[in-house]
């Protein structure tokens, strides 16, 4: 018989640690390669993103496992998060403020932007249920990045103009200065992502979405994902719970997407970078990571960016090899081999020879 | 004061009267039945009574307060809970987060504590945990908290949604054929529990079933429904024992 482990509480906290410890060893061995050479500079390059796309799949994990719907509308918060904050950014240098501070404040915004885009959203959406609310926000996703390609936002001294028509009927004076330049995006926001910065914004994300699962609040959540009904009749507030989780859920996707504006000097909402097609890649981290299992998110979006990477050598036949990976990763995960062999070689048994049975 | 007053309650779907004119008196402390052939409208009533349907007229009023039309989760709050005929627990997680769910509304903390793990989160989770326990001990379920729900044998998941119910500290209690596939053995157990949880939470209980066994044995009063229409109110042998009663079931 299948039985949580004694100590539930503790097996969770026990668990967690293993990610957080996980996350800071990756980083302590890539800090070193770095400060050592031995780390081509394409691959320092994928840093970020990976950070990047490791926070987004342990947001959308949080929607897709926790509050068990699925979205393809992440990659539409983080382009909310990634714009939001950008322009943020740009507006501010001109004004000399401190960069650490300004920087601070621009992930503070991104994230509560992204936020608040998830609770509009949100309460339109998760009405809906299932297949239905997939291709919603796969809409929403859509109108998002769309609605950004034709906003011409632009400065001169008489303060902000805002125009979705074109770039002249934004009458900007002489001094003008564009902001937000269409389907041009924004330009020149300044390099400041660093792979220190994506670690810990992701050991947050990590620290956010572990403490609230193990929450009153979480398994509210959890609890409506299970049997709605059961939840109403123990007097749960389905609405307000699943708000709440899919607004952080967007939020921990706009944080995602701060990272990765202020990797680039153009940012430019393409479908490629915040089309469904991210959207679906994010999906295919938390999917194949384990729907459920944070750590297993990370760790998929880590492999899957790495390997087109390291593939590179072999040319055309890369994307081949990657989508062999994809099908062998989803084939052999969750067999009842592999299963079993992850628990006869997990941390938890070499550091604890007398752990009892599981399972 | 009754516990429990219903008056004229009625519902239609479409053509179809579900629940034409019901009436239920119920007080406190009592342990009262519900029964009737299949489609009589008995789950439909306990919908009506828990707010998953409104009703097109009539009146239900517990403990003095009117909750005619109120939403599922105000009724909860009101003071009724209540197990499913289909078993719904919440599968994918350890019988003591059952519990604990159940004790949302009962001890509060806001999202943000429960992420910033401020001190009132170990307290009321601690709380939370004693509470929870003290319940499972009730249903000698105490020594499978760990479990997850769906592991449990049949009886037990049964138990364990009536401790979920009891643990959103209702007034009245309504019972979805508790005793539905279990064998003579456990229905005995689970009449033994039924009392024993009237008794020591001094708790007012409403009950539909079938097994006219356990029926006769815990209800001190019946309303035995047909199609949606009350056939027979009263006492519960006198009910048994009603013509009209044995004819309803057992066909004339």
């Amino acid at each position: 018989m299948k039985k949580l482990n004694i100590k539930n509480m503790k097996k969770s906290t026990k668990s967690n640690f293993i990610t957080y410890a996980m996350v800071i060893l990756v980083f302590a061995v890539v800090q070193f390669m770095v400060s050592g050479g031995m780390m081509s500079s394409l691959m320092q390059g994928l840093l970020v993103p990976l950070c990047t796309y490791s926070i987004v799949a342990v947001g959308l994990n949080l929607c897709v496992g926790y509050l068990g719907e699925l979205s393809l509308g992440h990659a539409g918060f983080m382009c909310v998060g990634a714009f939001s904050s950008a322009f943020f950014t740009k507006y501010m240098v001109p004004s000399g403020m401190n960069e650490t501070l300004r920087f601070l404040l621009a992930i503070v915004i991104g994230t509560l932007v992204a936020a608040a885009f998830g609770y509009l959203i949100g309460i339109p959406v998760l009405r809906l249920r299932g297949d239905y609310l997939a291709i919603v926000t796969l809409a929403f996703g859509e109108i998002i990045k769309n609605v950004i390609n034709v906003m011409y936002v632009g400065r001169d001294s008489a303060g902000l103009h805002l125009s979705f028509k074109d770039k002249a009927s934004l009458n900007l004076g002489e001094d003008g200065e564009m902001i937000v330049d269409g389907a041009k995006g924004i330009t020149g926001t300044p390099h400041q992502s660093t792979f220190l910065i994506g670690v810990i914004i992701l050991l947050i994300s990590l620290v956010v979405v572990f403490h609230l699962v193990n929450s009153r609040s979480g398994r509210a959540i959890m609890a409506i994902r299970d049997n709605r009904i059961a939840a109403e009749s123990v007097g749960i507030n389905i609405t307000k719970y699943k708000l709440m989780a899919f607004s952080i859920s967007a939020a921990i996707a706009g944080a995602g997407g701060v990272l990765y504006a202020h990797n680039l000097s153009t940012l430019i909402a393409l479908p490629a970078n915040f089309g469904y097609n991210m959207s679906i890649m994010i999906l295919v981290f938390v999917v194949l990571g384990g729907i459920g299992s944070f750590r297993g998110s990370i760790i998929a979006a880590v492999v899957l960016t790495m390997l087109p990477e390291v593939l590179r050598g072999l040319a055309d036949y890369r994307m081949l090899i990657y989508a062999i990976v994809l099908i062998i990763m989803m084939l052999f995960n969750w067999a009842p081999k592999a299963i079993e062999w992850r628990q006869r070689f997990s941390l938890k048994r070499l550091f604890h020879k007398n752990t009892e049975e599981v399972q | 004061m009754a516990m429990l007053e219903v008056k004229n309650l009625g519902i239609s779907f479409g053509g179809l009267r579900a629940v034409d004119g019901f009436e239920v008196q119920i007080e406190k402390g009592q342990l009262y039945g519900l029964i009737g052939p299949n489609g009589a409208g008995k789950t439909t009533i306990f919908n009506l009574l828990t707010g998953v349907y409104k009703p097109d007229e009539g009146l239900i009023r517990l403990d003095g307060e009117e909750i005619t039309g109120k939403s599922t989760i105000d009724i909860n709050k009101a003071g009724i809970a209540r197990t499913f005929q289909n078993i719904r627990l919440f599968k994918d997680q350890s019988v003591l987060d059952n519990v604990k769910i159940g004790l949302h509304n009962h001890y509060k903390y806001s999202t943000m504590t429960g992420i910033l793990r401020l001190p009132k989160y170990r307290k009321m989770e601690k709380e939370m945990d004693e509470r929870a326990r003290e319940l499972l001990k009730v249903f000698e379920l105490e020594e499978k908290e760990n479990y997850l729900s769906s592991n449990l044998p049949y009886g037990e998941q049964r138990k364990l949604e009536i401790a979920r119910a009891l643990a959103t500290e209702p007034k009245l209690l309504l019972l979805d054929e508790p005793a539905a596939g279990m064998n003579p053995n456990e229905t005995k157990e689970l009449m033994d529990t039924i009392r024993f949880v009237r008794d020591k939470f001094d708790m007012t209980v409403l009950l539909i079933e079938h097994d006219m066994k356990l029926v006769s044995g815990i209800c001190e009063e019946l309303t035995v429904l047909n199609f949606g229409q009350v056939l027979a109110q009263g006492e519960t042998s006198q009910v048994l024992n009603n013509p009209e009663v044995i004819k309803a079931y057992l066909g004339e």
